[in-house]
């Protein structure tokens, strides 16, 4: 292991010469510094929707400005808990989460707020069409329990299966199907990916389908789901899980920053307050993620170089 | 033999295997029988009140059979095991009362040890184990070196200096368990059954060298063994331990002509009396005007040695002491005490 | 249910058989009138006071911790030395730090340093090894990730053994300190590693400190144990020797014990590395980056084939470590050579040296050495070709695995789910406490009744059986895998030479990697993560299945042998009632082994439990419950473990 005098000099003498190679090539395009930027810490939460608002600013922070990005591929609820570690910088598309909201922006301080992302999200219990066409009344929740039998699965038992994504995502599911007293058993599939494979069977091969989904989504205009409706709505219905028994509300998507993050003077927090889009924009980029299969840095490219006003109002 | 002040010096001294072993010591416990105690206490007594006394350059030999605990002994003459009871100076000091430090100072350069297995360390090379002792000294490297050609020359194993251990065949490993014991000059040295893991005639090799280096340098021996024959050939004196006691301490030629009892007795039996038996003790006075060979003997010269001598002359043999005359052997004398007839 | 729990332990085998079969009984009646009561469900959404109690818990650090001196000063500290150890790492090989955009050392310096490193620890063949292997990485596209991954590995491998090995040491040479930390090892091996992810965030936030600190714990065990181990086998005879030569304890560790188990010690910083590696890929699930990440998100995607890819790149890292550190296990037993071919050593290794330096220095500012040229197109083709073979698989034998996870699911997952999810707990419970008692006497029986109250206490009942219920599943198919391979490879020669080396890669895959083949052909049922967990869990079975075997003494066999047995006589009269021992260990293993696996399954469509721990990192709203049910299933771990021990024990090793 200890390399003694002799291998020393030789060491040393190599050592030099490869130095001096380094030393002539470092003008051959050398990795440049990140200007003043510095690193910004984007959580990437999973659905193609929001990875496409993180491709986008991912590729004007590091193209535009000369950021270090750092892209975390965290949940939702982990990427609140980020900014009090600060292992995140910023959230592009934060769902509701007035409890979280009210503990990292209003207690803690360590984040704030910064306006709308410019999409309207919406969050629902869907079947496929063909399911309509045949069950036209299945669209109200009150005749669900008629067809809990078609829904069985080996998963589910005796009850009809409801199937779930992401363990992480905002869900009152298994809440309403108790609530409501729906013989119904919410399975997690464990993805957005999982939802659609099993909504495209459904319409594929007519097998009965119910589960959960959201807009905005590319997936819509490849399928059209059906949006089941649950008693409407109202203001702070949804305060207590225990006894929820209404429909998600509309949600405007927001985004959120680490207070410290806004007060570095960071570039980047400036093209994150501006950035915002519509539902059109981001589910064209998500399509070109999830159908065409490009890579972030891709498809980012394609809708940036479409869209230069945009990116210039993001920029000023 | 024991009339200078000894070397050492073991005074009743016991070792008691167990989860108490001060109730044996002292208490009518103490006469019990090994299987007895076991059986009542669940101790085992290992050592049993023995007492010796070991002259300088005395060669003392403790032989028994296994389990008779000569290894507990030989171990707890050097605190390897803490003796439960008893004394045990070194000239003057009481070695069972110094400190931790002095106790290693004693180890590091009055007493060493050459072990049944070797107890080589196998990582380092021959030449480090034997610095090991004078490493831990703190000696120079150059000069540790230095010694340890000395001692490997001694025992004969030159070139072998940069070999490791498990390279050498097991009689050339005890060569270095042995260059290593000398490396520090010990004042004495203690043999724990060093050659029974040898072969039959690597063992003959190595006693002659034990012998040799004994009679070169000097050194005090503390010898343990299991073979009566090695006993005999190496000792100047021998003590027979069964069951942790001592049964009997002696000469050679005392073991073998006045067994201390039965267990002795049937132990020597089967050994030739004429290897052990010397000339002073079959000696006679010479007859008026008989005619005497030129040829003189030392009075320790054992039966088997004078033989030859005695038999190849047609005229007794003088047996000479400080240049007197003695006794004389001739070969009635011989013939007797080889057909054994003497008892 | 006539039987009482006080079966002494001496009941002879025909006895306990017929209380068994009693007790069988008397629970299948029991279970059939009294289905549907007192299940002890709990609604997913609902918590119980225990689990809104330990979300406070979470809310008030969260709000202390900048407050609390203790959260402030040790664990804030702790979390900011980690952090800075682990970002140092990272800065190093893995990612961008203050100006510059790529790391200190580009993707040709790691090669180097690696192959530099494999060549002077192990040797040259080991060192081409690593050279492909790390280039692969690059090769597959997963560069980076890789060197995220290995950035944390390295940084939980040095705090491992900085703790690891002077502890070891300790209770190498005081037993009674290794007795202290005798349990909390046996712990640590009992607990399924998904568990200690959410109390490690609870405390040090989602980052590298968490994730470095979970690794610590599943990562320091193994070479602390084969430390003391070492330290303790060191031959008496070389002890003693350098006890008579006056050695004080510390010239006798320095110069006599740590030398003599140095070997040893390098298979304990082996197994710590691997151990490492395959904690650090699940971290991922507390935001740890790199190559876990890539296939935790492609199995959320269902992207069968980027989660091979990622799989793969993982299998390559643990290769080219496990190699490299065998092959040093290896050469530390080598003695020093002669002169001359050190010399030739010492200028071969300054030449490498000097090279490494060189490409080092290039990485550092030249652009090609420092970001992996290419955008990983072999990796992309192969992730394409994964995913169109995956789909080509579903697309055509949906209906052979439709009809496989039907199968399993409702014969045997269903009808176990039923008699153990929809039983009465308090019948459940009593069966089981009455089992343990029957198996392992007493004490197993005490120990199972303190696990059977905790798991109602967490408020899991139901959901800890049906995690129960697909551990039986996998771990009967396990144990069944386990006797029939161990038995072929424990009586051929040819095929344990082929297979174990198989066995043993496999064991050194991490966790994660198996669950992706299966999402793929299986989606996500109960039937995956119970498939994921017997190929996890097979290995160690079968292993110790077929040392069983091969552990009957020859001379049995030679009298079965000449008694005229058939092969299969042989088999079933002779040698398994034989290796007895050895099967009941390899289920006890199996058992362990599948739970663990049968967790992490619950990212896969596992539910139960392992649901509930993933559930408790992904909504606040669960933490706490998240944290319940990890604790639930340490102890529905304990007392498998317990259980199927005492059967171990009680069938004591027929040797002559």
């Amino acid at each position: 292991m200890f390399i003694k005098h002799r291998a020393l000099k030789v060491a040393s003498s190599v050592f030099m010469a490869g130095a001096l190679v380094a030393a002539l090539s470092l003008n051959a395009g050398a990795a440049q510094a990140a200007a003043k930027c510095g690193t910004v810490n984007i959580a990437n939460n999973p659905w193609v929707g929001y990875n496409a608002d993180t491709a986008v600013v991912e590729y004007v922070a590091k193209h535009s400005l000369g950021c270090n990005v750092v892209v975390k591929d965290i949940t939702e609820q982990v990427s609140w808990q980020g900014f009090a570690s600060g292992e995140v910088d910023v959230i592009l598309e934060n769902w509701g989460h007035e409890d979280l909201a009210a503990k990292y922006i209003t207690k803690l301080k360590v984040a704030q707020d910064i306006g709308s992302a410019g999409n309207s999200g919406i969050i629902g219990w869907y079947v496929a069409p063909w399911m309509v066409k045949k069950y036209p009344d299945i669209t109200n929740y009150k005749n669900l329990n008629k067809y809990a039998k078609l829904f069985k699965t080996s998963e589910s038992g005796s009850k009809g299966a409801f199937l779930d994504g992401d363990p992480s995502y905002v869900t009152n599911d298994a809440a309403l199907v108790k609530n409501l007293k729906l013989n119904y058993k919410v399975i997690f599939t464990g993805s957005e990916a999982a939802l659609i494979t099993a909504f495209r069977g459904s319409e594929a091969k007519k097998k009965p389908v119910i589960g959960y989904f959201y807009e905005p989504h590319w997936f819509l205009s490849e399928l059209p789901l059906v949006h089941i409706k649950l008693p409407a709505y109202t203001t702070g219905c949804d305060a207590d899980p225990k006894t929820i028994t209404c429909d998600y509300p509309p949600y405007a998507l927001n985004k959120v920053a680490r207070t410290a993050f806004l007060k570095s003077g960071s570039p980047a927090a400036k093209l994150i307050k501006n950035f915002t889009w519509t539902n059109d924009d981001q589910n064209s980029v998500a399509r070109s993620i999830a159908v065409d299969k490009l890579t972030r840095d891709a498809a980012a490219k394609k809708w940036v170089d479409a869209h230069p006003d945009i990116v210039k109002k993001w920029l000023a | 033999m024991t009339s200078a002040s000894p070397m050492i010096s073991v005074k009743n001294l016991w070792k008691v295997f167990g989860s108490n072993p001060d109730q044996v010591i002292g208490t009518e416990l103490a006469s019990l029988t090994r299987s007895e105690l076991r059986a009542k206490t669940g101790n085992t007594v290992a050592v049993r009140d023995v007492s010796f006394d070991v002259a300088p350059g005395e060669v003392f030999v403790v032989m028994g059979l296994s389990g008779s605990g000569k290894s507990t002994l030989v171990r707890c003459m050097t605190r390897l095991i803490e003796p439960t009871a008893g004394e045990l100076h070194f000239g003057n000091e009481d070695v069972l009362s110094v400190d931790a430090k002095r106790l290693r100072e004693l180890r590091r350069t009055k007493f060493s040890m050459v072990f049944q297995h070797f107890g080589l360390l196998p990582h380092r090379k021959v030449i480090d184990n034997i610095a090991y002792s004078l490493e831990i000294n703190g000696v120079e490297k150059d000069a540790r070196h230095a010694r340890a050609n000395e001692v490997i020359e001694l025992v004969g194993l030159q070139g072998y200096g940069h070999a490791y251990p498990d390279q050498l065949s097991g009689g050339m490993q005890q060569r270095v368990g042995l260059a290593r014991a000398l490396a520090v000059d010990p004042e004495i040295m203690f043999l724990d059954e060093p050659f029974s893991a040898l072969d039959p005639l690597i063992r003959r090799d190595m006693q002659a060298e034990v012998i040799r280096l004994h009679h070169e340098l000097g050194k005090t021996m503390v010898f343990i063994t299991h073979d009566l024959a090695e006993a005999v050939k190496l000792g100047d004196r021998i003590a027979i331990m069964r069951d942790g006691a001592i049964v009997q301490i002696g000469t050679p030629e005392d073991l073998v002509m006045n067994p201390a009892n039965e267990y002795v007795a049937n132990f020597v039996k089967e050994h030739p009396k004429s290897h052990v038996l010397t000339i002073r003790s079959i000696m006679r006075t010479p007859g008026t005007g008989e005619e005497l060979s030129e040829i003189a003997l030392a009075p320790q010269t054992t039966v088997k040695d004078a033989a030859r001598s005695v038999v190849g002359s047609t005229r007794p043999l003088r047996v000479v002491e400080n240049g007197q005359v003695i006794g004389i052997v001739g070969h009635d004398e011989i013939l007797r005490a080889i057909a054994g007839t003497e008892d | 249910m006539t039987l009482t729990t006080s079966a002494p332990s001496e009941v002879k085998k025909s006895s306990k058989n017929k209380y068994i079969a009693a007790l069988v009984a008397g629970f299948l009646v029991c279970a059939t009138f009294l289905h549907g009561r007192a299940t002890l469900f709990l609604d997913p959404s609902t918590n119980t006071s225990f689990h809104s109690w330990l979300n406070s818990i979470s809310d008030w650090i969260t709000f202390h911790r900048t407050s609390n001196p203790f959260l402030q000063i040790v664990v804030e500290g702790i979390r900011s030395f980690i952090n800075g150890l682990v970002t140092f790492t990272q800065n190093l090989i893995s990612q961008g730090s203050g100006n510059r955009s790529t790391p200190i050392i580009g993707w040709l310096g790691v090669v180097a340093i690696v192959v530099f490193v494999t060549f002077v620890i192990s040797n040259k063949k080991i060192a081409l090894l690593a050279a492909a292997g790390m280039t692969s990485l690059g090769l597959l596209g997963y560069w980076t990730e890789s060197m995220q991954t290995l950035a944390l590995t390295l940084g939980a491998v040095v705090l491992s053994l900085l703790i690891g090995i002077p502890v070891g040491v300790l209770a190498g040479i005081f037993p009674r300190f290794e007795k202290l930390l005798m349990p909390l090892l046996d712990f640590s091996q009992i607990m399924p590693t998904f568990v200690y992810l959410s109390p490690v965030t609870l405390f040090f936030l989602i980052g590298p400190a968490s994730a470095t600190i979970v690794t610590l714990i599943y990562a320091i065990p193994p070479v602390l144990r084969i430390t003391s181990i070492a330290l303790r086998e060191v031959s008496t005879a070389s002890v003693e020797a350098g006890i008579s030569m006056g050695s004080t304890k510390w010239q006798m560790l320095r110069k006599i014990q740590v030398p003599l188990a140095k070997r040893t010690i390098v298979v304990g910083i082996n197994q710590t590395i691997m151990a490492a590696l395959s904690m650090v890929t699940i971290a991922a699930l507390i935001n740890a980056p790199g190559l876990g990440q890539v296939v935790l998100s492609s199995l959320q995607q269902l992207d069968v084939g980027r989660s091979f890819v990622a799989g793969l790149g993982i299998v390559i890292l643990a290769i080219v470590l496990d190699r490299s550190t065998t092959a040093a296990a290896a050469k530390v037993e080598e003695k020093e050579p002669t002169e001359q071919s050190k010399r030739i050593r010492r200028i071969t290794v300054g030449i490498s040296a000097a090279i490494t330096a060189a490409a080092v220095a290039i990485s550092h500012s030249v652009t090609w050495a420092a970001t992996f040229p290419g955008t990983g197109v072999i990796g992309q083709h192969l992730s394409n070709g994964v995913s169109s073979a995956s789909a080509w698989l579903q697309d055509h034998f949906s209906n052979v695995t439709n009809a496989m996870t039907n199968i399993v699911s409702y014969l045997f997952i269903n009808p176990l789910q039923w008699l153990l999810a929809e039983t009465p707990w308090y019948i459940v419970g009593f069966a089981w406490i009455a089992l343990a008692a029957i198996i392992g006497g007493r004490r197993v029986a005490v120990i199972s009744a303190i696990c059977i109250a905790g798991i109602i206490g967490t408020g899991l009942w139901s959901d800890t059986m049906v995690t129960l219920a697909s551990t039986f599943v996998a771990a009967f198919i396990t144990v069944i895998l386990g006797i029939v391979m161990g038995v072929w490879i424990g009586r051929n020669k040819r095929a344990d030479s082929i297979i174990r080396p198989i066995l043993d890669a496999g064991q050194v895959l991490p966790a994660f990697v198996y669950l992706v083949p299966f999402l793929g052909l299986f989606n996500a049922s109960r039937f995956t993560a119970i498939l994921a967990a017997v190929v996890y869990a097979a290995p160690a079975a079968i292993k110790l299945a077929a040392d069983g075997i091969r552990g009957v003494p020859a001379g049995m066999i030679e009298a079965g042998i000449a008694a005229g047995s058939t092969p299969w006589q042989m088999i079933i009269k002779v040698q398994l009632p034989a290796a007895r021992r050895g099967i009941a260990l390899a289920t006890n293993q199996g058992l362990i082994y599948v739970l663990a696996m049968i967790v992490v399954g619950g990212l896969v469509g596992g539910g139960g439990l392992g649901y509930l721990v993933v559930d408790g990192f992904s909504q606040e709203t669960y933490f706490g419950k998240g944290l319940a049910a990890g604790l639930a299933i340490v102890l529905l771990g304990v007392m498998l473990d317990r259980i199927s021990q005492a059967v171990a024990k009680k069938n004591p090793l027929q040797q002559g």
